[in-house]
């Protein structure tokens, strides 16, 4: 008995040897070898462009695939990517893109104007399903097309001149269009792949996957393990392949932030897709500190439902938006790391500021609720606020509470629900305040002022107002220079905090860890990583020691 | 023996067509559907999507379209992936599952065994006392706790273990496994100790001493068998709770196991991998607790005579 009770503890020691001895980290390796290990937030949903929806998604199809464009990351102004050059027409609403000379696809084919054409065709195919087809509307006859009021694809405005040029015809002149050509609801997929493995728009298709995925973007897939882990390596057919300095990404689904933490402190990772909020004043008071925060495109609201008492009163909208205080709650909840908000555009999207109508003014606050009938919370029917179960929603939603209880003497209840209940509570407008929150999907005021159109799909809160209307729909689009244009939306702007169907809080800023071998990454508006201009430095490992 | 098996099994079709008739309402009562997003749906848009996935067909026709391919061993495809098959995400996901809840097992029952048949031999003194507190608080102290307080402690200050993957790294098998095998071996410890006080009381035990027999060749030879029933019909279910219950550990250390699918199932209202785990987990348990009636019976000789009059 007491041999093999050794025996058993000889081995167990061994095997914790083993696992001490556990080698090099994934960043030293991956700094030597030229790998990026990349936080990348969840499993992919899949790698279709016309299919997936989501930014975990969207980081490795950015990896795999290109658009005309892509986006410089320090400027985010568009650059050449499947397209060389392009121009526009007198009236800006014709583009002519020229392709790449050297454009392949992975398995040598040459990228075409054909291959957009058809592609794109595909992508507002409504039999495909994209959830992302309206990025194209601007596109002539589009959104006809993807809602089936026509059926004959020739009516789109793309089509192939020949091989190398294709000509878009847009609706009306669409200043931020550029930009979507570096979303990848508009990136062309290699054709004869698609159809050798079922209908173009088929979803269920196995064109994907390892093997059989065929893309033109200056990595191509070479490894899928669901749940774990998926890895690109360097495309040696990318017209600017000379560019790329990177020879592979791993990117890690990491779902839970705080593992995804830990991963980044003993150098498992080079970046984080999230930091949790706890650890921010943390890293923040490193030397050296790998943390790296940056306003977002998003901004971080309440909806008000508008058609409800007692929230169909203007009065009370006004007073429960003025009785918030945000710098306390940037300050105290959120650590610092995000700025108030008092309008739906983040500030300096493209240099446009919007409106700021009010400030925190609790004196003001009470007299609008004293004048809406309310005195001193007098008579309050009570109002019941929703957001979707997450801690950080609750702490904001809780803080709002109090400030309303302490400024305006009223009581609001809190609910949280669960995703798709609350989703399902926010678009049949079963609510009187929800919580919400809206990313841009490009820079440009017009991507959050077109949410409050009467009847919007995304308007969720009743406000209807012609005059709005009429100036994001048509005057905006009609303007003759940016800054005409941006007068105009500002004015609507004005139009819609007037009437305050919505609570701004704060602007969304993006968090990561980023290791310090990481180069040619910068923080920037969209949060938007251009992958051929990523380096890594061979630093020496530096060990977060938190406190 | 064999009349016990097969009616067993038979009865198990009423139960599993029970779950999966309940699971397969339930999931379209709960507010929300699979393709509701943050952003407005186009209602084309989603129209395609429905019939894509037979969601525009009526509630008792996909009932029984769906028995049908279930007959046929297919359990769809996926709303969350598409391109995956549910069969597909359970066979990714499966192998680490398995072989984590095998590890934990094995934790459970080295572990908790010893401190049971420890604590039994000398009951009412410290050499009871502490391994059962040690139990009970292991019992108390949920996975989402005991998980980040071991990487806190392993693989953080004292960076010998890895702090999350799963067959990446030597060792990182080795928390997770701890983590989720650590309440097991709670329920173990605790359940050979009471089968272990039973048995030790009994004649056998006293005959057994009375031939003169060293204590440990008392207990490892007599009394470990009859002591440890109670320990192998808990095996069975256990073996079934680890596969379905290793999301939080599956989550705190990033393995790519099934529980993981199943819970995001649920929050994306993926209809059919919610279906689809539901009846893979509901077939195993009942396989898992049919395999440990029929140990039960293998060590227990009174158990098999019943069965074999039945």
């Amino acid at each position: 008995m007491q041999t093999c009770a050794r025996i058993v503890t000889c081995c167990l020691l061994a095997v914790l040897l083993l696992a001490c001895s556990a080698g090099e980290s994934n960043v030293a390796q991956g700094n030597r070898d030229g790998i990026l290990h990349f936080g990348n937030g969840s499993e992919p949903q899949g790698l279709d462009p016309h299919v997936v929806t989501g930014v975990p998604e969207s980081k490795i199809i950015d990896a795999l695939f290109e658009g005309l464009t892509r986006k410089n990351p320090w400027t985010l102004e568009p650059e050449p990517g499947a397209a060389a050059s392009w121009e526009f027409s007198e009236d800006r609403r014709v583009i002519t893109f020229h392709m790449q000379p050297e454009g392949r696809w992975s398995n040598g084919d040459p990228v075409t104007a054909h291959d957009f054409v058809w592609s794109w065709r595909r992508a507002l195919d409504p039999a495909m399903g994209n959830l992302y087809a309206y990025m194209l509307y601007p596109v002539k006859n589009a959104e006809a097309y993807a809602t089936g009021k026509i059926d004959d694809p020739e009516l789109l405005g793309v089509r192939a001149l020949d091989d190398m040029t294709l000509e878009v015809t847009l609706n009306a002149p669409t200043p931020y269009f550029l930009q979507l050509m570096d979303h990848y609801s508009s990136f062309a997929v290699h054709r004869e792949t698609v159809e050798r493995f079922g209908k173009a728009t088929d979803r269920f298709t196995r064109w994907t996957r390892v093997g059989n995925i065929v893309s033109n973007g200056p990595f191509q897939l070479k490894g899928w393990e669901l749940n774990r882990r998926i890895v690109v390596e360097r495309n040696p057919q990318y017209w600017d392949n000379d560019t790329v300095r990177l020879n592979g990404i791993v990117f890690y689904p990491t779902e839970n932030a705080v593992s995804e933490e830990r991963m980044f402190r003993v150098n498992q990772l080079h970046y984080t897709g999230d930091v949790p909020l706890n650890k921010i004043p943390a890293y923040r008071s490193l030397p050296n500190t790998p943390f790296v925060e940056a306003p977002y495109l998003g901004t971080y609201f309440y909806l008000l439902n508008t058609e409800r008492p007692p929230l169909d009163d203007v009065r009370v909208r006004k007073a429960l938006s003025m009785a918030v205080d945000r710098e306390a709650i940037t300050r105290n909840v959120l650590y610092g790391s995000n700025n108030p908000a008092y309008s739906i555009t983040p500030p300096g999207t493209l240099g446009y500021q919007p409106p700021q109508l009010f400030t925190y003014d609790p004196t003001e606050a009470r007299r609008l609720l004293a004048e809406a009938g309310y005195p001193d919370g007098d008579g309050w029917p009570g109002l019941e606020l929703i957001y979707n179960t997450s801690e950080s929603h609750r702490k904001i939603a809780v803080a709002l509470q109090q400030m309303w209880k302490d400024v305006l003497n009223i009581k609001v209840t809190l609910s949280n629900q669960e995703w798709k209940v609350y989703l399902d509570s926010v678009s049949e407008m079963n609510f009187q305040v929800a919580r919400r929150g809206w990313i841009g999907d490009y820079v440009d005021p017009n991507n959050f002022l077109d949410l409050y159109i009467t009847e919007g799909g995304n308007n969720n809160t009743g406000f209807a107002d012609p005059v709005y209307d009429d100036l994001i729909l048509q005057r905006a689009p009609r303007a003759a220079t940016q800054e005409e244009r941006f007068a105009l939306f500002h004015e609507a702007e004005t139009r819609l905090m007037e009437q305050m169907p919505i609570i701004p809080i704060y602007t969304y800023a993006s968090k990561h860890l980023v290791h310090p071998s990481v180069k040619g990454l910068p923080a920037n508006l969209m949060d938007f990583i251009n992958v051929k201009y990523i380096y890594l430095e061979d630093v020496p490992l530096t060990e977060f020691k938190l406190e | 023996m064999w009349r016990f098996v097969v009616g067993r099994l038979l009865q198990a079709i009423p139960v599993i067509l029970a779950v999966i008739t309940v699971t397969f309402f339930l999931v379209r009562i709960a507010p929300g559907g699979p393709f509701d997003s943050e952003k407005a749906v186009i209602p084309e848009v989603k129209a395609a999507l429905e019939a894509q996935y037979r969601l525009d067909l009526p509630l008792g026709q996909q009932y029984l379209a769906y028995l049908g391919d279930l007959a046929q061993g297919e359990l769809g495809p996926s709303f969350k992936y598409p391109g995956r098959s549910v069969n597909e995400l359970i066979a990714a996901g499966l192998p680490a599952t398995a072989e984590l809840g095998a590890y934990a097992l094995l934790v459970a029952v080295v572990l908790g065994g010893l401190a049971g048949v420890v604590a039994s031999l000398k009951p009412n003194s410290a050499q009871d006392y502490i391994p059962m507190s040690v139990a009970m608080i292991g019992i108390c102290m949920p996975t989402f706790l005991l998980g980040p307080l071991l990487v806190l402690l392993f693989g953080i200050h004292l960076e010998w273990l890895p702090v999350a993957g799963w067959g990446d790294i030597p060792g990182d098998k080795i928390l997770p496994s701890l983590t989720l095998g650590a309440a097991y071996a709670a329920y173990i410890a605790r359940l050979s100790r009471a089968g272990m006080l039973e048995v030790m009381s009994q004649d056998y035990i006293r005959t057994a001493r009375a031939k003169g027999l060293p204590e440990w060749q008392v207990v490892t030879r007599h009394a470990l068998r009859g002591g440890l029933i109670p320990v192998v019909a808990f095996l069975g279910p256990a073996f079934a709770g680890l596969l379905a219950g290793s999301f939080v550990v599956e989550t705190i250390f990033q393995i790519p196991g099934l529980g993981r699918f199943y819970v995001q199932a649920a929050f994306n209202r993926d209809y059919t991998m919610i279906l689809g785990t539901t009846v893979f987990l509901s077939t195993l348990i009942v396989l898992f607790n049919l395999l440990s009636d029929i140990l039960a019976a293998w060590l227990n000789p009174r158990l098999r005579a019943q069965y074999g009059e039945a």
